[in-house]
C-alpha cells in the first residue's frame, strides 16, 4: 500500500472519529441536566471539532484537490466516513454520553502521547497539540464515570446499562488492516494492537472504581473505521450535520 | 437530603504575582468537581493561572444592617489617606 493512500485513510479515520463525537456531543448544548456540564460539554464539543480541522485538514492535503476540510466534513456520505461506530450511537441518556466519551477518551489519551513521536511533522504536531486537551477530556469523563457508576442505585443502575450497550462497539477500536501495517512500518502511526493493553487497563481501573461491571463479551460490531458498514444512526447525524451545505451550496456565513 | 449540588465560590488569579479574584459560583459535587466545573465555565477564553474554590457556606459575611457602625466611622477620618505628601513627579505611577 502507498503511503500516501494509508496517511490519507488514517487522517481520514482520525478526523471522521473527532467530527462525529463532536457532533454528537453539541447535541446536549442547552440540554445538559446543570449548566456546568452543559458548558463542560460544548467545550468538549469544540476542542473535538478543532481537532477534526486538523485531520481533516491534512486528510485534504495528502489527497491534492482543492478540497478543503469543510469539504470532507459536509459533501461526503455515510459510505466515505471512517470513524468507529462506538462515536455515532446515539446519545441515549447523560450517563450514556459520558460513558461513550470515557471510552473513547481513553484510546485518545493514550493514543495522541504515543502519536508524537510520529516520523512525520504534521502528524507529530497535531498529535501535540490535542494530547492537551484530550488529557483533560479523560479526567472529567473518567471522573464522572465514577461519581455516577459510585452513585445512587438509579445512576448506578444507568452507567451498568450504558457499558453493556457501548461495550460491543469498544472492539473495533484495535481492528486492524492495511492501512496500520503500513503506516506503523513506516513510523508514521502507532499500530492500533500496541495500545490495547494500556486501554484496557485503563478503562477496567476506572470502571472498578465506579463499581461497574465489565462484560465478558469480547465480541465486537466493526465496520466504521474500514467504512464496510456503519450503523443506521450514522445517515441521521449526516442530515442533521450537512443540510445546509447541500440546501444551499458554498454558502458561508 | 437536597438533590441540588452545593454552592461553590469560584476565584481566579489571572496571571503570576497578582491575587486571586472572586468570579461567580457554580454547583458542583464536590471540590474535584468545582475545580474542573470553574475551569470549564471560568477560564474557556484563557483567564487563569489558578483556581481556588470555597464551599459558599464555609464564608463568613459582614451583615448588611452593620453598615453604620462598621464603616461610617472611618468616613471622618481624612487623615488615614496619604494624600498629604507631595509626590514627586519622576516617581511615577505608584
Amino acid at each position: 500500500m502507498e503511503i500516501n493512500d494509508a496517511l490519507f485513510q488514517f487522517a481520514t479515520r482520525l478526523g471522521d472519529n473527532t467530527l462525529i463525537l463532536g457532533h454528537r456531543v453539541s447535541e446536549w448544548c442547552g440540554h445538559a441536566p446543570v449548566i456546568e456540564e452543559d458548558i463542560a460539554l460544548a467545550n468538549t464539543a469544540l476542542d473535538l471539532i478543532g481537532q477534526t480541522q486538523f485531520w481533516l485538514g491534512l486528510a485534504a492535503e495528502i489527497e491534492g484537490t482543492a478540497k478543503t476540510a469543510d469539504d470532507l466534513a459536509f459533501l461526503r456520505d455515510a459510505w466515505d466516513y471512517r470513524n468507529f461506530l462506538l462515536v455515532e450511537v446515539p446519545n441515549g441518556d447523560f450517563g450514556q454520553t459520558l460513558m461513550r466519551q470515557f471510552l473513547f477518551d481513553a484510546w485518545q489519551s493514550i493514543h495522541l502521547p504515543r502519536l508524537i513521536a510520529s516520523s512525520d511533522a504534521r502528524v507529530s504536531a497535531i498529535a501535540e497539540k490535542a494530547s492537551k486537551e484530550v488529557a483533560y477530556h479523560v479526567e472529567r469523563s473518567a471522573s464522572t464515570v465514577v461519581g455516577l457508576g459510585d452513585g445512587t442505585q438509579e445512576s448506578h443502575d444507568r452507567m451498568q446499562a450504558a457499558l453493556t450497550y457501548l461495550w460491543p462497539y469498544v472492539g473495533e477500536i484495535f481492528d486492524t488492516d492495511d492501512v496500520d501495517d503500513t503506516l506503523a512500518k513506516a513510523g508514521i502511526a502507532v499500530h492500533p494492537q500496541s495500545l490495547k493493553d494500556e486501554y484496557y487497563a485503563l478503562v477496567n481501573r476506572v470502571l472498578k472504581d465506579a463499581t461497574l461491571r465489565v462484560p465478558d463479551d469480547m465480541f465486537a460490531h466493526k465496520g466504521g473505521r474500514s467504512g464496510k458498514r456503519h450503523t443506521e444512526h450514522l445517515g441521521h447525524i449526516l442530515v442533521e450535520m450537512q443540510w445546509l451545505q447541500r440546501a444551499y451550496p458554498g454558502s458561508t456565513w | 437530603m437536597s438533590k441540588e449540588w452545593p454552592l461553590w465560590e469560584v476565584f481566579i488569579r489571572g496571571q503570576h504575582g497578582m491575587s486571586h479574584r472572586h468570579v461567580g459560583s457554580l454547583h458542583a459535587a464536590d471540590a474535584e468537581m468545582a475545580i474542573k466545573n470553574a475551569r470549564d465555565v471560568y477560564t474557556r477564553r484563557n483567564e487563569g493561572v489558578s483556581i481556588w474554590v470555597v464551599e459558599s457556606t464555609n464564608i463568613s459575611a459582614s451583615a448588611p444592617s452593620d453598615k453604620g457602625p462598621l464603616y461610617e466611622p472611618s468616613n471622618s477620618k481624612v487623615y488615614r489617606h496619604p494624600t498629604f505628601f507631595d509626590i514627586p513627579d519622576d516617581v511615577g505611577a505608584m
